[in-house]
C-alpha cells in the first residue's frame, strides 16, 4: 500500500533527482497526467529508473515494475495479458524506456510485442546515448557525436527507430519532442485511446551528455526539429503524416554548435550528417505522399 | 483418477492444464517443443482458458510470465538447455520478486559442443538462482511433482519459483503409464492462485523491483534463504497430503536398500531405475548395495542425505553434468558437504553427458569400483566413467593439454 510522505502535484513526486535541465520529468508528468491513475508502468534501468523510486520509496503514484534493461515490452505484455485474462481491459500498461533499452538491447522484445500487437503503450525517451551510466554511445547516437565510447565521434548514423516501428504495422506510432509539450500530450492522448501496440518516440536532449547549459534544453530540441535531425510525424492505420517541414532542413551547423558532443565534427561530418537528414526526410515525404 | 499414456512433455502439459493457468508464454526448443505445441492446442481447443503468448525468445517468455503473474494469475512456461540459459537473468527476477512460477525444464546439454540430448548442465547452472528444483525419475513424477510444485512454490511461507526437471528424451519423449487425477481431484489439491506479497494493481499501488539499497539488500536475500528453509518443510507436508489424496508416495530423497549397505550410488533423474536394477542384482549376488536418489535438489536435503549415507562405507555420486573446474560434480559437492564429519568415503562420477545412456553396465562398473575401494583394493575411481579411452584424440585436440 502506498502512503504519502509528500503529497505530489500530479503523479510524480517533487524533487526528482534527474539532472538539471533534463526533461524526462516533464515527459513522465505529462504522460501520467493524460493517462490517469488507471495505469501500470514498466521502467527499465536507466535515467527513468529514478521514477521507480529506491528501496521502499516510490516516486510515482501509479503501480509499476522495474524490469531488466531489455525486456520492458515483454514484461508489459505479461501485465496486459494478465489483466486481460482477469477481464481488465481498461488499465493502461505503459513502458517508459530510454533509447538504449529500446533500440539496442530491448529491440527484440519490442519487435515481438509489436508483431503480436500487444495492447501496450511504449514510450521511448531518446537522449541518444546511455546517459545514466555515463554517456556511452547507443545505436541512437547520431553521426559525429562524441560519447565516452565514441570519443572521436560516432562514425555511423543512428538506427531509425520510428521506421522500424512502422515496419511492424502497429496501429499507432508517433515521434514527439520535449520542445512541444502540447503536441506530446495530444499524441499520448491519441495513443491512450487506441487498442494494440502503440509506440511514441520522444526526443529528450540531455544537458549532461550533450554538453549544453541546462537552461537550453528546449532550444536544443527546437533546433533539432528545425534542422530535421528530429522529425515530428505520426503513423496511423498505415499512413504517415509529417509535421511542419523543417525550416532549415539538412543544415546542422547551428544545431551542432549548440552542443559540445559535436565539437570535433568537421565540415565533412556536417555535410554527411546534413545529407543523411535530407535524404531521410525526402524518403519520409515520399512515404507520406502514398 | 484414470490411467493415461503420456510422454514426459504431455504429462507436464496435463499438470499445467490441471492447474488452470491464466497466461501461457512459451518458446519452442528441442526437446521441450512438445510442451509449447500442446499448450497451444489446449488453449485453441478451449481446454485451458488462458492467454497464449507466442513469444520471440525464452527471455521474453520468462519476462511475460513474471509480468503476468504479478497481476494475480497463475502462469505457465517451459524451456530447456540454452533456452534456460537465456532466461537466466529473468529467472533471478522471478525469484527475487518472490513470483512463484512453476516451470518444467526438459534437461538438455548446454552448448558447446551443440547437443540436442540430455544432461543436467542447463539446470545445474541455475542451481543458485533462487529456484526450487525437483528432478523426476519417471513420467508419473513429472505429473505429480508439477502438481505439488504449485502448492509448494505458492505457499505463503515459501513464495519461491520452482523448476520441475525432466530428462530430455529419456522422460520427455518416453511414453509411460500415468495415473492421472480428474480435473476436480487435481483442482481441490492445487486450488486457485492467490497473489501474495508483491503485485501490480492500480487499486493498491506499489512499485515492484525498484533499486534496492545496500541497507536492505542483504535482508531481502535472507528472506529468500528463509523461503528455501521453509520450502524443505512445506515440500514434506505437500508430499504427505499428495500421498493421502492420490496414494502415490513422493520423497525429497529416495532411499533404496540403504539400511545395511556397504556401497551405494547417489543418483538424480531418470538414471535411477537402472541403478536400482543393478543394486538388486548385486544384492542377489551377496553384495550389500544401495541407492540414494535425490529428487529435491533445491533446497538441498542435506540432513536427510547425511542420515541416509552415514553408515555406508563407500559412496559414488553420479553427476549428469561435467562440473568443469570444480573439485567434483555439483551433486557430489552437495553430498560431500552434507556428509562432512561422517565416515563414508565419497567419490565423484561424471557421465551420461549429452544423452549418453547411463545403463546397467555403467552402474555395474561404478559399483564394482566402489566395492574395490571397500575391500581396500583401490583408492581412486574412474571419475569420467563412460568417457572413451581415446578421449584426447577426438577432433582437433592434437596435443594433450
Amino acid at each position: 500500500m502506498l502512503t504519502y510522505k509528500v503529497q505530489p502535484k500530479g503523479a510524480v513526486s517533487p524533487g526528482m533527482n534527474t539532472c538539471q535541465g533534463c526533461m524526462i520529468d516533464v515527459i513522465f508528468r505529462n504522460a501520467l497526467d493524460v493517462l490517469g491513475p488507471d495505469t501500470v508502468l514498466v521502467i527499465p534501468p536507466g535515467c527513468a529508473a529514478q521514477f521507480s523510486g529506491c528501496g521502499p520509496e516510490a516516486s510515482v503514484t501509479v503501480p509499476g515494475i522495474q524490469g531488466n534493461l531489455e525486456n520492458s515490452a515483454a514484461i508489459a505484455t505479461g501485465i496486459a495479458r494478465g489483466f486481460r485474462h482477469q477481464g481488465n481491459e481498461h488499465t493502461h500498461v505503459v513502458v517508459i524506456a530510454g533509447d538504449g533499452g529500446t533500440v539496442d538491447i530491448g529491440l527484440q522484445s519490442l519487435s515481438g510485442a509489436m508483431e503480436r500487437n500487444e495492447n501496450i503503450l511504449y514510450i521511448c525517451y531518446d537522449n541518444e546515448a546511455y546517459m545514466n551510466t555515463g554517456v556511452q554511445g547507443s545505436s541512437s547516437t547520431p553521426l559525429a557525436a562524441s560519447t565516452t565510447t565514441t570519443p572521436a565521434g560516432k562514425p555511423v548514423n543512428s538506427k531509425d527507430l520510428i521506421q522500424i516501428v512502422m515496419a511492424h504495422h502497429v496501429p499507432y506510432a508517433a515521434t514527439a519532442s520535449v520542445a512541444n509539450i502540447p503536441d506530446l500530450r495530444r499524441k499520448v492522448e491519441k495513443a491512450r485511446d487506441i487498442r494494440g501496440c502503440r509506440v511514441l518516440h520522444v526526443m529528450s536532449p540531455c544537458p549532461t551528455g550533450w554538453g549544453y547549459p541546462p537552461a537550453k534544453t528546449v532550444e536544443v530540441a527546437r533546433e533539432a526539429i528545425n534542422s530535421g535531425a528530429w522529425v515530428l510525424l505520426e503513423y496511423e492505420e498505415g499512413k504517415i503524416r509529417l509535421g511542419k517541414k523543417p525550416s532549415d532542413l539538412g543544415h546542422v551547423e547551428k544545431y551542432f554548435a549548440l552542443q559540445k558532443r559535436f565539437r570535433n565534427a568537421d565540415e565533412e561530418d556536417m555535410r554527411r550528417a546534413g545529407a543523411h537528414i535530407a535524404e531521410r526526410y525526402a524518403w519520409l515525404e515520399k512515404m507520406a505522399a502514398l | 483418477m484414470s490411467v493415461k499414456l503420456f510422454d514426459g512433455n504431455s504429462a507436464a502439459v496435463e499438470a499445467i492444464r490441471l492447474a488452470r493457468p491464466g497466461v501461457i508464454a512459451a518458446y519452442p526448443i528441442t526437446p521441450q517443443s512438445g510442451i509449447a505445441e500442446r499448450l497451444a492446442d489446449e488453449v485453441a481447443d478451449g481446454r485451458i482458458r488462458a492467454e497464449y503468448v507466442r513469444v520471440e525468445s525464452e527471455h521474453t517468455a520468462m519476462s511475460v510470465a513474471v509480468g503476468a503473474q504479478l497481476t494475480g494469475v497463475r502462469v505457465a512456461t517451459a524451456t530447456a538447455s540454452v533456452g534456460l540459459a537465456l532466461m537466466h537473468e529473468v529467472c533471478g527476477v522471478a525469484a527475487g520478486c518472490r513470483v512463484p512460477i512453476v516451470m518444467p525444464v526438459v534437461n538438455r546439454s548446454l552448448a558447446s559442443p551443440w547437443s540436442l540430448w540430455c544432461d543436467h548442465s542447463d539446470t545445474m547452472a541455475e542451481r543458485d538462482t533462487g529456484w526450487l528444483q525437483y528432478y523426476c525419475a519417471t513420467v508419473q513424477e513429472v505429473l505429480d511433482l508439477t502438481l505439488c510444485a504449485y502448492r509448494i512454490a505458492e505457499h505463503g511461507d515459501v513464495l519461491t519459483p520452482a523448476m520441475v526437471c525432466l530428462d530430455g528424451f529419456f522422460l520427455s519423449h518416453s511414453m509411460q503409464r500415468v495415473e492421472t487425477p480428474s480435473d476436480e481431484e487435481a483442482w481441490t489439491f492445487v486450488g486457485p492462485y492467490v497473489r501474495k506479497n508483491m503485485y501490480l494493481d492500480p487499486e493498491d499501488v506499489m512499485f515492484v523491483n525498484a533499486l534496492c539499497p545496500t541497507f536492505e539488500h542483504t535482508e531481502m536475500k535472507y528472506q529468500q534463504a528463509v523461503g528455501f528453509e521453509r520450502a524443505a518443510e512445506v515440500t514434506k507436508d505437500v508430499f504427505s497430503e499428495f500421498e493421502r489424496r492420490f496414494g502415490r508416495k513422493l520423497s525429497t530423497v529416495e532411499c533404496y536398500r540403504l539400511e545395511d549397505a556397504d556401497v551405494a550410488v547417489v543418483t538424480i533423474g531418470s538414471m535411477s531405475g537402472a541403478a536400482r536394477y543393478v543394486a538388486d542384482q548385486l544384492r542377489a549376488a551377496g553384495v550389500r548395495a544401495g541407492v540414494l536418489r535425490i529428487c529435491m535438489f533445491r533446497p538441498f536435503p542435506a540432513e536427510e542425505v547425511r542420515q541416509a549415507l552415514k553408515n555406508v562405507k563407500v559412496v559414488g555420486v553420479v553427476d549428469r553434468s561435467s562440473g568443469l573446474g570444480a573439485a567434483q560434480g555439483p551433486v557430489c559437492s552437495e553430498v560431500k558437504a552434507a556428509c562432512y564429519g561422517e565416515s563414508p568415503r565419497i567419490f565423484s562420477f561424471i557421465g551420461g553427458i549429452a544423452g549418453r545412456d547411463i545403463s546397467d553396465i555403467s552402474f555395474r562398473r561404478i559399483f564394482g569400483e566402489l566395492q574395490e575401494v571397500c575391500e581396500g583394493r583401490r583408492d581412486v575411481c574412474t571419475r569420467w566413467f563412460d568417457a572413451s579411452e581415446d578421449a584426447m584424440n577426438i577432433r582437433e585436440v592434437e596435443t594433450p593439454c
